[in-house]
C-alpha cells in the first residue's frame, strides 16, 4: 500500500501511509486508539474507498472496490468486533458468501462441514463444526473468524486487535496459531496498541500516529520504550502523579454478592470487597468475569440474587438507580457513555440534570425550572472546560473526550460518596486520558472512594492505590498497587494463583 | 427562547420544519402528476379543494369538525412517539372512548355541567386503561406495542359491536345505540337551532347562520386545550423530561434513575386517554350515538399521519390535523367538481409521510441543488 | 352423526379459505423481516393486490393473469418501500404507514377511473378455479357437500398457499439465497464483509414481501369473494403481520397462526349460519385475545432477527 489517504468529510483518518508486507511475515500495525489503523485496514479490505493512493498485491496494482475483490485476491480480515451471525453454526458462518451448493442453489452442508473439519485440522484451529456461534467462547469465535479467511484462500490475514478480549492462555494459543500460519506461507498484519505482543509475535512494525505514517522498524532491533515513544510522539510517563494519602472510613462494603447476567447465569459469585475514603481501588480482570454485573448491582441497574451491599454502613442492596444516585450518593461513569451515559438528542444542560431533574433547584411542583438548569450547565461547562462552551449544544455534537468530560462533570458535581468509573478512558486520546485520570485522583484526594474498573492492566496499576483481581465473579486477590508485579496480576486474572 | 438567524436556518433548512414543508410540496406535486396522468387538470382539482374549504363559512366549519378528532388522535400518537412508542392503537382507544362516552351519555341523567366533563373523563380513563395495557405488556413481557395495539384495536372493535347487543344500550335491530342525553351533548345551540327563532336566525345571518348549518360543537376547543397540555407536559414538566429521555435513550434514562417501565405505561396510558377523548368528543358533538362498525373508521390511523406530519409536537398536530381535515373534507368535493377520484388525497398524504420517513432523500436533493 | 361430520367439514373448509389470504401475506412478512426490514405496509400492499387482481381478472377474463397482476402490483409497492428503507435509510415503520395510505389510495383512485367512479370492481366471473372439483358430485369419487367435498374442494389458491409455505421454508433454510437473507437480517455488517450485497438481498426480500402480500390480496378478491371493494381488506395485512410474529418469524409458525385466525372466522360464519345464539362478536374477538395471551407467554423465549428495523449503511460514518 502506498500513499494511502482516507478522508471522512473534513476529517483525515489516513494521511499518505505506506505499508509493505512480505510473504510469511508478521507485520504489526501500532498506534493509539483512533490513530487510523483500522481505517487503513478497512481500505485494504475494500470496506472503505481510499481518497488517494494505490494498493498492490503480489506486485499487481489492485482496485479494491469491495470485499469481494479483497477476498478474491487472498486478503482476509478478522475484525475487532467479530463479524459472526450468532444463531448460525460454525460451518454456516464459515461458508457464508461462498457456499458450496448442489443443483438449484441448495446448500451442501455435508460437504461444507467436511471442508471445515479439514481446514481446522490443517492449521490446528479447533472448533466444533456444528456448534452455534452463540454457544462458543470468545477464543473459539476468533478461531472461526480465522477459519473464515482461510476457507476463502486468504494469503494475507489482517487481525484487528486480536487479543483485546482474550485470556492470557487464549493469547498464547493465538500466538501458536499465528506461527502455524506463517509457517504455511501466510502473511499476517496485526493491528494492536499492545507493545509486549508486538515483541512476542511480530517481525516488523509500522507505527501510525494521528493518521500519519511515522516509521517502519524491525521489531528485534527496538525496545518497547522506543515503540511507545514513536506511538505517542513524546516520552510518556505512564505513572499518574499522586500524593500519599491516608485512607479514611469505609465507604463500600460488599459481602457474598451473587448476581446473574442477562441470561440467568451466575456472573458475580460470592464476591467480598471493601473500599475506603481517599483511595482508588482498581478492579483488574478480563472482560466477562462479572465486572459488568458487579457495576450494575452497585448502581441499582440490576437486582442481586443474594449478598449484602453497604454504602457508609447503610444497607443498599437492591435499591433503585434513583435511590443509589440521590440518596446514597453513588456516582457512576458508565462503561458505554453513548449507550448509558448520555442522551445524544438532549443538549448539554438537559444531560447535566439527568439524575437531578426532579429535585430542587431544578424543578418545583413537577415543573422544570429551565433557567436553573441552564445556569447549572453554564457553570459546569466553564469549570470542566467542556467544548464547545455552550449549554445548548446537543451531546451528539461533542467529541468523545468532551462527552466524557460532561459525564465526569455531572457525576462529580453530585458530590458522591462513592465514584464508580468503568472503563473511563476507553476510546479517548492521550490528553483526555490524562484528564480523566487526574479527575479520579482529585476525587480520591477530596476523600471520596473511587472504584475503577478497567480491562487495561496498565491503567489499573498506574492509577489505583489498591488492586483487586476479579476472576469468574470472585475477588481472587487484593494487592497494593505500589511495586506490584504485572505478571503475577496477569496470572491471577487468568485464574492462576499468584 | 430567543431565535437567532442561524437557529431559524437550522429549523427550516435542515430541521424538522424544512423536512415537513419539502415533503408537503413533494406530496402535492406527486398528487398533481398522478392526476395529470389520469387525465385530470391538477390545477382545477386543487382549486376545487381550496374552494371546497374556503368558499363558504359552513365549509370551514366542517373542516374544523373533521379536523377535531384527527388533531387529538394525532396528539395521542405523537405523545407516545416521544417516548419511543408507536401507538398504532389510537384506533382502538378511540373506539373504547366513543363507546364509554355513549354509555355514560345515555345511562346517566345529570346536569350538563357535570354530565359533559364526566363523560369525557370516563371515556379518557377507559381508553387510558386500553392504551396503558399495551404499555404494560411491553414493559412487563416485552411484547412489541405495535403488535399488541393491533390486537387491542380489533378487540375494541368487536367489544364495541358486542356492546350494541346489550338490550338496554343498543336499539335492537338497528345496529345503533340509543342517543345520548341532551345534557351530554356538546353541540353549540343544538336545540335552539331547530326552534323558530333559531331557524330565523340562520336564514337572516349570512355568515353565522351558514356556520350553524354544520354540527358546530366545542370539540375544537377541547382539542386545542389538549394540544397545549401535551406541549406543556412534554416541555415543561419533569414527567415530560422522563418520557422524552426514555424515548431517546432508555438505557441512559434507566442509568439516570428513571423508571423506564413505568414511563412506558404512563406514556401509553396518556396516549390512550387522548385518543379516547377524540372518540368521546365525536360521539358527544357529532354522532350522539355509536353504530355497529363494519370496518375500522380510520381515525386512529389518520392520527398516525397527523402526528408524523406534525413532527410529533402539540402545535404541529394542530396544524397537521387541520391540513388533513381540510384535505379530507375539501377532497370529497373534487369528485363532483372535476370528476377526479377523491382518493388522490390519500396519495398526497401517503407521499408526504413517505418523504418525511426519509430525511436523507431531502438532504440529497438539497446538496444536489447546491452543486 | 353425519351432520356433525359435515359441520366439522364446513368449519375446516371455511377456515382454509379464510386463512389463505393471511398465509400469503404473512409469508411476505417472514421474508422481509428475515432480511431485517420491518414491513408494516403489508396492509396497503395487500389492499392494492386485491384490487389489481380483481381488476385484471375482470378485464382479461383470466384469474391467473389476475393473480399475476396482483403479485406484481404488491411487488411495486414493495419496491417503493425498499427504495425508502434500503437506499434512503427511512424509518421503516413510518415508510410502512405511508405505503398503507398509498396502496389503498392508489387502488381506490384507479378503481374509480376504471369502474366508473365506483370504489369497487364489477363481479369477476372467472374466479380462481377449484382444481379438485372433478372429484366431487353425483357419481364421482366423493359425494357433493360431504366432508371430503367441504374440506378438499377448495380454490387453487389454498393449495398454492400451502405449497408456498413449504417453498419459502425450503428456500430460507436450505438454499444459499435463504442463508444469505437470514444472515443479512441477523448481522448485515458481517454479511457485508463477506462480499454479500446487503442492499440487493434486502431489495429482493422487500419486493418479494410485496409480491406475496399482493397474492394475499388476490386470494381474497378473486377466490374468497368475487370482487374487490373498499371494505374488503380492512386490517387483514395487520393480522398477517401479527401472525408472522406469533409464528416466531418462521413460515411454518406463521401458517399455524394464520390457521388460528382463519378458524375464528370459520366458527363465526358457521355459528352465524346455524343461527346459534352465541355472541359472534365475542367469538370474533377471541383470536386477538389468544394472540396477546400467547405473545405474553412466549415472547421472552423467541428472538426476532437481530438486525430488524435497523438501518444499514455501507461504509459507516
Amino acid at each position: 500500500m502506498s500513499g494511502i489517504t482516507k478522508k471522512f468529510g473534513d476529517f483525515t483518518a489516513n494521511q499518505n501511509i505506506n505499508l509493505t508486507v512480505h510473504r510469511g511475515e508478521v507485520h504489526a500495525l501500532l498506534g493509539e486508539n483512533g490513530a487510523g489503523k483500522t481505517t487503513l485496514m478497512n481500505v485494504l479490505y475494500g470496506l472503505y474507498k481510499p481518497t488517494e493512493g494505490t494498493i498492490k498485491v503480489n506486485g499487481k496494482p489492485l482496485q479494491v472496490s469491495d470485499p469481494n475483490v479483497a477476498i478474491a485476491n487472498g486478503i482476509g480480515m478478522v475484525h475487532q468486533h467479530f463479524m459472526l451471525v450468532d444463531p448460525f453454526t460454525v460451518t454456516e458462518n464459515i461458508i457464508l458468501g461462498n457456499e458450496p451448493t448442489k443443483t438449484f442453489g441448495v446448500l451442501d452442508l455435508q460437504r461444507a462441514e467436511e471442508e471445515v473439519r479439514q481446514l481446522s485440522q490443517t492449521y490446528g484451529l479447533h472448533v466444533e463444526a456444528t456448534a452455534k456461534i452463540q454457544d462458543l467462547s470468545v477464543g473459539s469465535q476468533q478461531r472461526v473468524e480465522i477459519l473464515k479467511t482461510l476457507y476463502r484462500g486468504a494469503q494475507i490475514l489482517i487481525l484487528d486487535e486480536p487479543t483485546a478480549v482474550l485470556t492470557p492462555q487464549e493469547i498464547q494459543e493465538l500466538a501458536n496459531i499465528i506461527r502455524n500460519l506463517t509457517k504455511a506461507g501466510k502473511s499476517i498484519i496485526i493491528i494492536t496498541h499492545k507493545l509486549n505482543e508486538i515483541k512476542q509475535v511480530a517481525d516488523y512494525c509500522t507505527i501510525i500516529r494521528r493518521g500519519a505514517h511515522i516509521d517502519t522498524v524491525q521489531v528485534n532491533e527496538v525496545s518497547e520504550d522506543d515503540l511507545a515513544a514513536k506511538m505517542v510522539g513524546r516520552e510518556v510517563s505512564f505513572k499518574v502523579a499522586k500524593k500519599q494519602r491516608e485512607r479514611g472510613d469505609k465507604v463500600l462494603e460488599i459481602r457474598g454478592l451473587e448476581v446473574e447476567d442477562s441470561r440467568g447465569i451466575t456472573a458475580v459469585n460470592g464476591l467480598d470487597l471493601d473500599l475506603y475514603q481517599g483511595e482508588i481501588l482498581g478492579i483488574a480482570g478480563i472482560d466477562g468475569n462479572g465486572q459488568k454485573e458487579l457495576i450494575e448491582a452497585l448502581t441499582g441497574l440490576t437486582k442481586v440474587r443474594s449478598g449484602v451491599v453497604k454504602v457508609r454502613d447503610k444497607e443498599v442492596t437492591n435499591r433503585t438507580p434513583g435511590e443509589m444516585i440521590n440518596k446514597h450518593r453513588v456516582a457512576h461513569i458508565p462503561e458505554d457513555r453513548q449507550k448509558r451515559g448520555l442522551i445524544f438528542e438532549f443538549d448539554i444542560a438537559e444531560n447535566m440534570v439527568l439524575e437531578k431533574y426532579n429535585v430542587p433547584p431544578f424543578s418545583r411542583w413537577f415543573t422544570l425550572l429551565w433557567d436553573k438548569i441552564y445556569q447549572n450547565a453554564d457553570l459546569l461547562v466553564k469549570k470542566f472546560d467542556i467544548r464547545p462552551q455552550d449549554s445548548r449544544v446537543l451531546a451528539r455534537a461533542l467529541s468523545g473526550g468532551n462527552q466524557q468530560k460532561m459525564i465526569i462533570a455531572r457525576e462529580v458535581s453530585n458530590d458522591p460518596e462513592l465514584l464508580i468509573a468503568a472503563q473511563p478512558t476507553r476510546g479517548l486520546d492521550v490528553g483526555a486520558i490524562e484528564y480523566v485520570h487526574q479527575s479520579l485522583v482529585e476525587q480520591r484526594d477530596a476523600g471520596k472512594g473511587v472504584l475503577l474498573i478497567s480491562f487495561e492492566l496498565d491503567e489499573i496499576i498506574n492509577v489505583s492505590d489498591r488492586i483487586a483481581v476479579i476472576y469468574e465473579g470472585e475477588i481472587v486477590g487484593i494487592l497494593d498497587a505500589e511495586g506490584v508485579d504485572e505478571k503475577s496480576v496477569g496470572l491471577m486474572m487468568a485464574g492462576g494463583s499468584a | 427562547m430567543k431565535f437567532t438567524k442561524s437557529d431559524l436556518k437550522e429549523l427550516f433548512i435542515r430541521g424538522p420544519l424544512g423536512l415537513t414543508i419539502f415533503s408537503t410540496i413533494l406530496g402535492f406535486s406527486i398528487g398533481a402528476i398522478v392526476l395529470a396522468i389520469a387525465g385530470f387538470n391538477p390545477a382545477e382539482a386543487y382549486w376545487a379543494i381550496i374552494r371546497g374549504i374556503f368558499s363558504k363559512p359552513k365549509y370551514m366549519s366542517y373542516v374544523i369538525i373533521y379536523a377535531t378528532p384527527l388533531i387529538i388522535t394525532g396528539l395521542s400518537v405523537a405523545f407516545a412517539l416521544r417516548t419511543g412508542l408507536f401507538n398504532i392503537g389510537a384506533e382502538g382507544q378511540f373506539i373504547v372512548g366513543a363507546m364509554t362516552a355513549a354509555m355514560a351519555g345515555y345511562y346517566f341523567q345529570l346536569p350538563m355541567i357535570i354530565h359533559v366533563p364526566l363523560c369525557i373523563l370516563l371515556a379518557m380513563s377507559a381508553a387510558a386503561v386500553w392504551g396503558g395495557l399495551a404499555g404494560y405488556i411491553k414493559a412487563r413481557f416485552g411484547v412489541h406495542e405495535v403488535i399488541s395495539t393491533i390486537m387491542l384495536n380489533w378487540i375494541a372493535f368487536y367489544l364495541s359491536n358486542w356492546s350494541l347487543t346489550i338490550k338496554s344500550f343498543g336499539k335492537q335491530g338497528t345496529g345503533k345505540s340509543y342517543m345520548i342525553q341532551e345534557t351530554a351533548r356538546i353541540d353549540l345551540f343544538g336545540q335552539w337551532k331547530i326552534t323558530e327563532a333559531g331557524i330565523d336566525f340562520i336564514r337572516s345571518h349570512k355568515i353565522l347562520g351558514d356556520v350553524l348549518k354544520s354540527p358546530v360543537n366545542i370539540g375544537i376547543l377541547v382539542a386545542l386545550l389538549l394540544a397545549f397540555l401535551v406541549w406543556y407536559i412534554l416541555n415543561k414538566t419533569t414527567l415530560g423530561y422522563e418520557l422524552r429521555a426514555v424515548g431517546f435513550n432508555p438505557d441512559a434514562a434507566e442509568y439516570g434513575g428513571i423508571n423506564v417501565k413505568k414511563s412506558m405505561v404512563t406514556s401509553m396510558a396518556i396516549a390512550g386517554g387522548l385518543a379516547g377523548a377524540a372518540g368521546a368528543l365525536q360521539v358527544m358533538g357529532v354522532g350522539h350515538k355509536i353504530a355497529k362498525l363494519a370496518i375500522m373508521e380510520g381515525y386512529g390511523f389518520d392520527g398516525i399521519a397527523v402526528a408524523l406530519i406534525g413532527n410529533n409536537t402539540g402545535p404541529g398536530s394542530v396544524f397537521a390535523g387541520l391540513l388533513f381535515g381540510g384535505l379530507k373534507y375539501g377532497g370529497s368535493k373534487i369528485q363532483d367538481a372535476v370528476g377526479a377520484p377523491t382518493e388522490v388525497i390519500n396519495i398526497v398524504v401517503g407521499t408526504i409521510i413517505l418523504f418525511i420517513a426519509m430525511p436523507k432523500f431531502i438532504q440529497l436533493v438539497l446538496r444536489f441543488k447546491k452543486g | 352423526m353425519d351432520v356433525i361430520i359435515q359441520d366439522i367439514g364446513f368449519i375446516i373448509g371455511t377456515t382454509l379459505m379464510y386463512s389463505t389470504p393471511l398465509i400469503f401475506t404473512s409469508l411476505g412478512g417472514v421474508i422481509t423481516e428475515r432480511s431485517g426490514v420491518v414491513n408494516i405496509g403489508l396492509e396497503g400492499m395487500m389492499y392494492f393486490g386485491a384490487f389489481a387482481g380483481a381488476a385484471a381478472a375482470y378485464f382479461f377474463q383470466d384469474p391467473w393473469l389476475g393473480l399475476l397482476c396482483a403479485a406484481l402490483g404488491g411487488a411495486f409497492w414493495g419496491l417503493i418501500h425498499a427504495i425508502a428503507c434500503v437506499s434512503f435509510a427511512a424509518e421503516q415503520i413510518v415508510s410502512g404507514i405511508a405505503i398503507n395510505f398509498l396502496g389503498a389510495g392508489s387502488a381506490l383512485f384507479i378503481s374509480r377511473i376504471l369502474f366508473d367512479g365506483a370504489t369497487q370492481t364489477l363481479t369477476v366471473v372467472d374466479k380462481i378455479p377449484q382444481p379438485l372439483n372433478f372429484l366431487f358430485g353425483e357419481g364421482k369419487l366423493f359425494p357433493s357437500s360431504g366432508f371430503m367435498d367441504l374440506v378438499f374442494n377448495r380454490f387453487a389458491t389454498v393449495y398454492i398457499a400451502f405449497a408456498m409455505v413449504f417453498i419459502v421454508w425450503f428456500v430460507l433454510y436450505k438454499t444459499k439465497t435463504g442463508m444469505r437473507v437470514r444472515a443479512v437480517g441477523e448481522n448485515p455488517e458481517a454479511a457485508n464483509t463477506l462480499g454479500i450485497s446487503v442492499v440487493k438481498i434486502r431489495y429482493g426480500a422487500v419486493i418479494m414481501s410485496g409480491f406475496f402480500a399482493g397474492l394475499g390480496g388476490a386470494a381474497m378478491s378473486i377466490a374468497v369473494v368475487s370482487r374487490f371493494s373498499n371494505t374488503l381488506i380492512s386490517g387483514h395485512g395487520f393480522i398477517a403481520l401479527a401472525a408472522m410474529i406469533f409464528g416466531k418469524w418462521k413460515p411454518q409458525g406463521a401458517l399455524v397462526a394464520c390457521l388460528l385466525f382463519g378458524a375464528a372466522k370459520g366458527f363465526e360464519i358457521y355459528l352465524g349460519a346455524k343461527g346459534v345464539p352465541v355472541a359472534s362478536d365475542v367469538l370474533a374477538m377471541l383470536p386477538y385475545v389468544i394472540t396477546i395471551v400467547v405473545l405474553v407467554g412466549i415472547v421472552g423465549k423467541t428472538v426476532p432477527p437481530a438486525a430488524i428495523g435497523k438501518i444499514f449503511e455501507k461504509g459507516g460514518h
